[in-house]
């Protein structure tokens, strides 16, 4: 009888470590995506030719879109990166989005993870302006905690302040 | 069901507390700036039973206690005219040719089944009187735990106000694996020893809160990929989720009665501060505004809950009655003001204050609005009071590392807490402990 418990809490408790090292092996880094996305987006360029779709393609292979500092406007080239996702979904309705919102490191890390709710939200609104219905959106942030460029000066924060599309 | 999620959050927390606690890296402090005019105290060595040797050096530990506090200066032993270590053996005039105002003395010997006898007294030099004197039986392990029930004692008699050396701190620690991070929340005494983990993530954990009996902390954590809000009994290691709606779940702040818990929550489109009722999670909405409304601490006497929005442009603190009532706003200089929190006292606030993208910890003197920018480093986060509104916790950065640092609330004094390796962020100042009676021996 003992044993049986002992093998059934042994048995929770590898569930448990299971669990956990599931989570730990399921690609976290912001680094495995962009390899990710260069990739899929070098392929594409070689698979059709013609100018048009190329740039298109290159819009594509772009799955970040970045932010002025305390800022969620998405503006310029982002708009553009985020118009191109919203039509291939639209036509690949399959398709599930998550769109992840990230701060750089200056000021709090509360007001940080609003920050990057409110940048997910912004490209949410758009991509939902643009067709798409929310039961295919998820919006994450993660405030400054998941920084892709680790010194502490502007270059970095540029680079951290940014929405990554993850489909 | 619930019964087995906690059964293995129960197993998980204690399965990875084991292994942490093998390799736990220890939170060295380095005084950064000192005081001079810090009350002389004369600490002599304790004396023992010949060739058995304490664990712990507890003399020593008191004087680093007392040293690090910055209102005493712990005088140099080479100058002692005598070395006593029972009642009988003090000369008072030994004392005042060094010009000790305080003297400590005491021994700590074999007692019976392992444990440690230690006894000490606290003299006033001047009054030629004992101020106090106690005596322990503990375990060998619970040697520096005395130590520092022993600071508070002499801190307590001499500045008329409570130590906090007897508290913990409780911090969020970050540590590469390969090409990933590790998340761990420990807890550790004030002065960074005895580190225990008490979750370990591969995802970010942030904010943890104290509550006020000191037997929970309410955190944040990206374990299943989006922020949900958890409370950990830190006795047991039982935990559960508090708040996993829809967004965010954050930035916990426990009533002073312990009964309520504000929080932030984005489940209705924005992010909004709500106040949750523990005995039944039932939820009330505080704020209601287009913009960013997050970081809420409640006053100690219950009756406020100031907060940071950014209704202005720019975040800013705010307060309001715990029903959402009567907001105003309560910072006006500087252009970034956030994450603020209340002295034990009620009369002044630590924040984040932040201009010319340099972000660093602050206070605010309620009465007079004047705010005082404790530091020159431009990365300051979390900063929280000790419970005895004496000193200012906060989280840094030095060297590309994140350090904590403390600075007392006059400026005069600071420290540095860092690990050998990796980050360490989040600070959060434990309440009085309230079981230091459970330990206290008798009067000798």
């Amino acid at each position: 009888m003992k044993n049986k418990v002992l093998l059934t809490l042994l048995g929770i408790a590898a569930l448990a470590l299971t669990a956990c090292g599931g989570a730990e092996s399921t690609k976290p880094g912001v680094d495995d995506k962009s390899v990710g996305a260069d990739a899929a987006g070098t392929g594409s360029g070689t698979d059709v030719g013609g100018k048009a779709l190329d740039a298109k393609a290159d819009l594509l292979a772009k799955r970040r879109v970045y932010f002025a500092f305390d800022s969620s406007a998405v503006d310029g080239e982002n708009r553009a990166i985020v118009e191109a996702h919203a039509a291939y979904l639209a036509a690949n309705k399959n398709v599930k989005v998550v769109l992840e919102g990230h701060a750089d490191e200056r000021g709090t890390r509360e007001y940080n993870l609003a920050l990057g709710e409110r940048r997910a939200q912004a490209v949410e609104r758009m991509v939902k302006a643009l067709g798409l219905t929310a039961d295919r959106i998820k919006t994450v942030s993660y405030g400054e905690e998941k920084p892709v460029a680790m010194d502490h000066n502007e270059g970095a924060w540029a680079l951290n302040r940014r929405v990554e599309i993850i489909y | 069901m619930r019964i087995v999620q906690q059964l293995m959050n129960i197993i998980l927390a204690t399965l990875l507390a084991g292994h942490a606690s093998l390799a736990s890296a220890i939170l060295t402090i380095e005084i950064t700036q000192g005081v001079d005019g810090g009350l002389p105290v004369a600490i002599v060595p304790f004396g023992g039973a010949g060739k058995d040797h304490p664990p712990q050096d507890v003399a020593a530990v008191v004087e680093a206690d007392l040293a690090r506090s910055g209102r005493f200066t712990p005088l140099d032993k080479k100058i002692f005219v005598s070395r006593p270590t029972d009642d009988k053996q003090v000369v008072f005039k030994d004392w005042r040719i060094v010009k000790a105002e305080a003297l400590v003395i005491g021994s700590v010997k074999p007692a019976a089944q392992g444990r440690w006898q230690v006894e000490f007294r606290l003299y006033d030099i001047y009054k030629e009187k004992q101020l106090a004197g106690y005596s322990y039986v503990v375990g060998g392990d619970r040697l520096r735990a005395v130590a520092h029930q022993i600071s508070d004692l002499i801190y307590e008699k001499l500045t008329g106000e409570q130590g906090v050396f007897s508290t913990r701190i409780a911090y969020i620690t970050r540590e590469s694996v390969g090409k990933r991070f590790n998340y761990k929340l420990q807890i550790a005494d004030s002065d960074g020893y005895n580190p225990v983990t008490v979750l370990s993530s591969a995802e970010p954990l942030i904010s943890p809160a104290w509550s006020p009996d000191g037997t929970r902390i309410a955190y944040v954590s990206w374990e299943q990929r989006r922020p949900i809000l958890y409370m950990q009994n830190v006795v047991n290691g039982a935990r559960s989720r508090i708040a996993e709606f829809n967004g965010i779940n954050s930035a916990p702040a426990w009533s002073p009665d312990g009964t309520k818990l504000a929080l932030t929550l984005s489940r209705d489109g924005n992010t909004e501060i709500y106040v949750m009722r523990l005995s039944d999670s039932s939820l009330t909405r505080l704020t209601s505004n287009p913009a960013a409304d997050t970081e809420p601490a409640w006053s100690p006497d219950g009756r406020n809950i100031i907060f940071t929005s950014d209704r202005s442009g720019k975040p800013q603190i705010y307060r309001m009655r715990p029903d959402g009532s009567d907001v105003e706003r309560v910072t006006f200089e500087g252009e970034y003001n956030a994450r603020a929190s209340y002295s034990a006292d009620g009369s002044m606030l630590t924040l984040v204050s932040g201009a010319q993208g340099r972000y660093h910890a602050a206070l605010l003197h309620l009465q007079s609005s004047v705010l005082q920018v404790l530091t020159d480093t431009p990365l300051d986060e979390s900063p929280s009071f000790a419970p005895n509104g004496r000193m200012i916790l906060y989280a840094t950065e030095r060297g590309g590392r994140g350090v904590l640092a403390s600075v007392s609330s006059d400026g005069r004094v600071r420290q540095l807490l860092k690990l050998q390796e990796g980050d360490v962020r989040e600070p959060a100042w434990s309440p009085f402990n309230r079981s230091t009676t459970n330990n206290q021996g008798a009067t000798p």
